[in-house]
């Protein structure tokens, strides 16, 4: 056999199955996801574009996700949002306090091993713009844990909506105990800084975080993961 | 007979009047209704989250809150508000009033035309008047 023709090979086998994954997720997203997904961003921005949205965004997946966390967690979905989204629609009112109505939540589609390794593949390349996630705006310091759950919980307030262990905390975000494993550092700043950025009418406030409130909840946030993972 | 007619006239004109505001009250209803709507939409995107879907402050989030959220219901401890405190505790959040952070500034996801509507909706909410 000619060297040439072996060596096309070799790259065909390089690049074959990459290719082919990414075609693959691609068309994955666009017949099973995009009917609750946003894949691109929304021209519409209005409150009712976010009460009629069946799931979260997806357009910024690649800046926000960290691949292992989505290859697992297509395969096996877990509750992120303890009431859904949004939450608004998944409430009732319970004889102490609102709770979670479960009647009008379905579980998550589960995909099996192949799909969801394709479909991470192609939700890492929705990568969101310069100006959304600021690369390399997370300074990845370590931060005391008793710190960073006092500022979490009293001193900004972040526990009223979130959760950063099981079963304590508020429930119209999303829980953060596995958001060291799921997210990434420069996305949970980004978010944290400026919620609007993301959506003008997302119902998490701009908090006007100092940079020390931001590197000091990223940090804590990413722990939190960490320790949960252990 | 001419006043007797007169008379009869202008009777049959306010009958007719109390007739048309008759007709005119659900109107008025739907248009406050209608007046409303926006605000109570904000409602159940942002403030329903700590302060309920029934406006009592029993909110999905109240439940491990260490201070509970304000019930709107409450005619009493509403009326006692000063009408800029209530627009200076949404837009600037709890701690610009003296008041808690758990309450969060929502001054970059509402306008301040909304944040006036929303105080506006409180009110009605708590049917007590348009404070001091
Ligand atoms: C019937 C609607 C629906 C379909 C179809 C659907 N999803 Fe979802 N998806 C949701 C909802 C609702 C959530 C939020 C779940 C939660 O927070 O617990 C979600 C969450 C996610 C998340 C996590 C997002 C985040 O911000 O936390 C990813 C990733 C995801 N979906 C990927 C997919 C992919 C890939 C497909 C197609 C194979 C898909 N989804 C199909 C409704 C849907
Ligand atoms: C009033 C409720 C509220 C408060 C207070 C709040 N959040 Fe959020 N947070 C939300 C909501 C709602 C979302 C987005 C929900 C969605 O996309 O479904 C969110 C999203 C996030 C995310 C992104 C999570 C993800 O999976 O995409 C992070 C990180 C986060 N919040 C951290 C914080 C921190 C840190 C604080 C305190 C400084 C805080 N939040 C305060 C409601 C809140």
């Amino acid at each position: 056999m000619n060297r040439h023709l072996l060596a096309a090979l070799g790259l065909g086998l390089i690049a074959g199955p990459a290719l082919a994954a990414d075609g693959i997720g691609a068309g994955l997203l666009k017949s099973q996801c995009i009917g609750c997904h946003a894949i691109a961003k929304p021209e519409n921005t209005s409150l009712d574009r976010l009460w009629e949205r069946k799931g979260p965004d997806l357009y910024y997946a690649g800046s926000k996700f960290n691949k292992p966390w989505l290859e697992k967690w297509l395969q096996n979905p877990v509750r992120i949002r303890p009431a859904g989204e949004l939450y608004a629609r998944h409430v009732k009112g319970g004889t102490k306090e609102d709770v979670v109505d479960e009647s009008g939540m379905a579980p998550h589609p589960k995909l099996p091993k192949a799909d969801a390794e394709a479909v991470a593949e192609a939700l890492m390349a929705l990568v969101a713009p310069a100006e959304l996630v600021s690369k390399g705006a997370f300074k990845g310091e370590k931060v005391s844990m008793a710190m960073g759950g006092m500022f979490f919980g009293k001193l900004r307030g972040c526990g009223a909506c979130h959760m950063a262990k099981p079963g304590f905390g508020g429930a119209s975000g999303a829980e953060l105990y596995t958001a060291g494993e799921r997210l990434q550092g420069d996305y949970i700043y980004s978010y944290i800084k400026n919620p609007q950025q993301f959506d003008p009418r997302i119902w998490m406030p701009t908090l006007n975080l100092a940079e020390p409130d931001l590197q000091r909840l990223t940090g804590y946030i990413l722990q939190l993961g960490a320790t949960e993972a252990k | 007979m001419m006043t007797n007619s007169r008379q009869l006239a202008s009777t049959f004109s306010l009958a007719g009047l109390a007739l048309a505001s008759c007709f005119m009250l659900p109107a008025n209803a739907a248009a406050a209704d209608e007046q409303y709507a926006k605000a109570a939409r904000n409602y159940d995107t942002y403030c329903a989250q700590c302060h309920g879907i029934n406006r009592n402050g029993r909110g999905i989030n109240s439940r491990d809150m260490s201070v509970q959220p304000r019930d709107h219901t409450d005619a009493k401890g509403m009326g006692d508000i000063p009408e800029n405190e209530i627009l200076k505790v949404i837009k600037e959040g709890g701690l610009a009033v003296n008041k808690s952070v758990l309450m969060p500034a929502w001054g970059n996801v509402m306008s301040d035309t909304e944040i006036r509507e929303m105080a506006a909706y409180l009110r009605h909410v708590c049917n007590c008047g348009s404070g001091k």
